[in-house]
């Protein structure tokens, strides 16, 4: 699934990267520790979390991640959303939580490899 | 001047923080700390300071510098501790950081008491704020408004994996004005100069973190200063007119 695709099917709000949603799903991987998605995450993933901080951009290029979904109907800093756009990380929002949202996603064939 | 060295915990619960035990209470830290041959200490509450006062008042007359400290948790649930000279610096912050903390009632049967204590250890009140919450600030604005009041800005227990900042965001963000870096009493000064090379800008200082009086100075740090006073605290963290943290 590329981004748009995902962009469309779950009508997620695009917070930065518009000119990156070509970009194909991989997998996912979802958590709020920064250290741990450093650790954990794999290049292509989805990104699924709560925080909004700028260092969750610095985390997406480092791993090359696809795109970071916020959860909760969380927006990014406005600091973040600049940094993204530098970047072009795409960030996208959703009014579900992560169980929510991670539920549907891997019902999609979205997984964890 | 002639400066000397004094031993420094500047990261003390008391019985008011809701992972604190009852009988860490404003006395008996204040023997303990003596006991454990301390000069200068820091009270530092989870997200309030509502036991400085006590703590103060109770080491007066003893010797012992006592600071009036808080431990904020960010939005991202990241501790940041603030240090200040007097309670007038600490109240108008800690006003501002009730009020951005959650209406979350605490669950009594899961946190301990939040007590209040006076100077002779008397319980006068329970704390009925959430303190076990994350305040709605960021670390950026964490540390922006204990500057503001004249505080020292630092990041606790960086090599813990819950509640760091490294745990929490990964890495330290390099626009963020910390004053220094803590480790926790499971690291050494040495062990930390080498895991993080890359904060070599920053202080490291180590605290004990204690929640419990028999914590109390199981981890310290000298500074060298002219006397155990604020401003002499300031000019050694940033290393000016010769004051400085020993061994950081």
């Amino acid at each position: 699934m590329n981004l748009t695709e995902l962009v469309k099917q779950f009508d997620l709000k695009v917070y930065a990267g518009r000119n990156e949603l070509l970009r194909t799903v991989s997998g996912g991987y979802v958590g709020d520790l920064l250290s741990d998605v450093m650790a954990h995450s794999k290049k292509g993933h989805l990104w699924i979390t709560f925080q909004i901080h700028p260092n969750i951009i610095a985390v997406a290029v480092l791993k090359e991640l696809a795109a970071i979904v916020l959860v909760n109907g969380r927006e990014p800093d406005p600091e973040t959303a600049a940094r993204a756009e530098k970047e072009r990380v795409p960030i996208f929002g959703t009014p579900l939580s992560s169980y929510e949202f991670v539920g549907r996603l891997y019902g999609l064939g979205i997984k964890g490899q | 001047m002639e400066l000397r060295r004094f031993r420094a915990d500047l990261h003390i619960h008391t019985c008011l923080s809701p992972c604190g035990e009852l009988t860490i209470y404003p006395r008996k830290i204040v023997e303990r700390a003596l006991d454990e041959g301390l000069d200068i200490i820091a009270v530092s509450d989870h997200n309030t300071a509502e036991n400085a006062a006590a703590a103060l008042l109770a080491a007066e007359g003893t010797g012992l510098t006592v600071l009036p400290g808080i431990e904020l948790t960010s939005e991202e649930e990241v501790h940041i501790l603030g240090l200040f000279e007097t309670m007038d610096d600490i109240l108008p912050l800690q006003e501002e950081v009730f009020r951005k903390l959650p209406e979350v009632p605490t669950i009594r049967s899961f946190v301990k008491d939040q007590v209040i204590v006076n100077k002779d250890d008397e319980v006068t009140g329970f704390s009925p704020h959430c303190l076990m919450a994350a305040t709605q600030l960021n670390v950026h604005e964490i540390v922006e408004l204990i500057h503001q009041r004249g505080g020292l800005a630092i990041a606790s227990h960086i090599d813990r994996g819950a509640f760091s900042i490294i745990s929490q965001l990964g890495f330290i963000p390099s626009d963020l004005e910390l004053d220094a870096l803590e480790i926790s009493p499971l690291m050494t000064i040495p062990e930390a100069r080498a895991a993080y090379k890359s904060y070599a800008h920053l202080p490291l200082v180590r605290f004990s973190d204690a929640h419990q009086p028999e914590e109390i100075g199981r981890a310290s740090t000298d500074l060298l200063l002219a006397a155990p006073v604020f401003a002499e605290i300031r000019m050694a963290f940033q290393e000016t007119n010769g004051r400085r943290i020993c061994g950081s």
